[in-house]
């Protein structure tokens, strides 16, 4: 048990150095802006259609499971939209959508880099004299902290969306009642606590898939095992952020 | 020139390499050669820097580079042209962004001329008509001579080539082991190939080092080769019947 707590601070301590050397920055920015730029898109767009997928769904279902749990005749319907509206913005769209992105873009951040090491084309770059850390996870982790918040804002939209329509067709709540609920005692503060969520997991996500991804030792089979880390781990430390957060910035 | 001076690398408890010492000269391919899994390919990673040997030193120039700050490493690096045994080439580029990148990130050259010096480069590894090719749909011996092109594209002073032929037919092999011998000597560059050919060593082996099971054993030129004396580099030499009915006669 002691060696797992003596390995487990040494990973932690090896992924903050990880983390130190995207500063010790070597390559022009104009390297850089076109790296993000290239980055921003594959996350972007690559992510956006199961995003909006899951989004939708989660939004139907949470709107139907709400008014289900609804029983007394005294609860008016709006109740069920400001319902809906609190979880999916505060915790559904930054943390659902955090677990789904980790299992999409951290594990392919962590393939790409693995194979990369495996065959030697990290070496490659760190021979022409390049901080191979910094030109290959800086513009993905930038890039990920600029388009994660925009895939939440659109997961935010998408899910009340889909309560929207879900109430539509069943009638279980009248558009009028659902769009009186969504702004019925809003408060503004829940967005951008959803955009710090949402900018912190991008960074966990990204920094911790591609720390996994650049130290993968090995063949093929390393690199399956390392994009299977890199999920498990990017999902605790987004949970466990996701409770510190709430706490410091929610709590009493 | 590149020294290197008792360099020793354990991999846990595994000795891969004991002692190794050298000295690489300007200007002519220096050889070096052993059986598979001897430590060869280590010996050249501890030489750049990729690994980090246990003991030892080890001096391009006089410059030292095993104790040398980031900079200096950065600097020396810069002056590195390297192939890896596998190629390394970039699977998201093709041939001919592979071969522009060094060009990309450490000249400040026009497109123009950069894509000048690229196609100079493929040309000179028999690659005209491979521009646009991604990495995946090149064959093994393609990748090689894309590697090499990338290796030579920034004007090294030094070139490291880790098997540049393996891989190849008879015929690009010596093309390949020509164009390093040229090259070394036109450009002045301190060469570094590390070969199981025979072939490439009769061809280009100026100067020759053996390792054996992580040490030294001999050194020499492809004319002292055959009749070295070591029992060792005897067996590595005449492995194969051509050579052996060289011996003989
Ligand atoms: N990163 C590493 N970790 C552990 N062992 C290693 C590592 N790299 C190499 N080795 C071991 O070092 C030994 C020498 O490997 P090396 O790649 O230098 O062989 P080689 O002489 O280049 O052989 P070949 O001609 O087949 O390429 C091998 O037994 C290998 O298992
Ligand atoms: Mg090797």
């Amino acid at each position: 048990m002691q060696g797992f707590y003596c390995s487990m601070i040494q990973e932690i301590g090896k992924y903050f150095i990880f983390i130190g050397h995207l500063f010790t920055n070597r390559e022009s920015f104009k390297t850089y802006y076109k790296l993000v730029l290239e980055e921003s898109i594959s996350i972007g767009i690559g992510s956006l259609f199961l995003v909006a997928l899951v989004s939708t769904f989660m939004g139907a279902v949470t709107t139907v499971q709400t008014a289900f749990n609804m029983v007394s005749p005294l609860i008016p319907d709006y109740v069920i939209s400001q319902v809906v509206r609190e979880t999916t913005v505060l915790e559904l769209a930054p943390t659902i959508i955090a677990v789904i992105y980790a299992g999409k873009v951290g594990s392919s951040m962590a393939g790409g880099l693995g194979t990369m090491r495996i065959t030697e084309q990290i070496d490659a770059l760190e021979v022409m004299g390049i901080n191979s850390i910094s030109y290959l996870v800086l513009p993905k982790i930038i890039a990920s902290m600029l388009m994660y918040p925009m895939l939440v804002i659109i997961a935010g939209v998408c899910a009340l969306g889909g309560g929207y329509v879900v109430g539509l067709v069943t009638s279980i709540i009248s558009p009028g009642d659902y769009v009186y609920g969504i702004r019925y005692s809003f408060n503004e503060f829940t967005i951008t606590f959803a955009l710090i969520k949402s900018v912190v997991f991008a960074f966990l996500v990204a920094s911790i898939s591609s720390y996994k991804g650049y130290y993968t030792q090995g063949g093929a089979l390393e690199v399956g095992i390392s994009s299977t880390q890199a999920v498990t781990n990017s999902v605790i430390a987004v949970l466990v952020s996701d409770y510190l957060l709430a706490q410091l910035l929610l709590g009493q | 020139m590149i020294e290197v001076q008792h360099i020793s690398k354990s991999f846990g408890d595994r000795t891969i390499l004991k002692d190794v010492s050298g000295v690489f000269e300007k200007g002519k391919p220096n050889l070096i050669i052993g059986a598979s899994g001897t430590g060869k390919s280590v010996l050249l990673k501890c030489i750049v820097g990729l690994v980090k040997p246990d003991d030892g030193h080890i001096f391009y120039d006089k410059r030292n580079f095993s104790e040398g700050d980031r900079d200096t490493k950065i600097e020396i690096r810069r002056e590195i042209g390297m192939l890896f045994q596998g190629g390394a080439l970039f699977d998201s580029k093709n041939v001919e962004q592979n071969v522009r990148f060094p060009l990309d990130i450490l000249t400040p050259m026009s497109y123009e001329e950069k894509m000048d010096r690229v196609n100079f480069c493929l040309k000179r590894v028999g690659l005209e008509n491979a521009n646009k090719k991604m990495p995946s749909e090149l064959s093994g011996g393609m990748k090689k001579r894309v590697g090499i092109a990338r290796a030579i594209v920034n004007n090294p002073n030094y070139l490291f080539c880790d098997e540049p032929n393996s891989g190849l037919d008879p015929q690009t092999s010596i093309l390949i082991d020509e164009l390093i011998d040229d090259l070394s000597e036109e450009f002045k560059m301190t060469t570094i190939v590390v070969t199981h050919d025979m072939n490439s060593v009769m061809g280009i082996g100026e100067r020759i080092l053996f390792i054996y099971k992580g040490q030294k054993l001999w050194e020499g030129t492809k004319d002292t080769i055959t009749h070295s004396g070591v029992k060792e580099l005897d067996d590595f030499v005449f492995a194969n019947k051509v050579m052996r009915s060289l011996r003989t006669k």
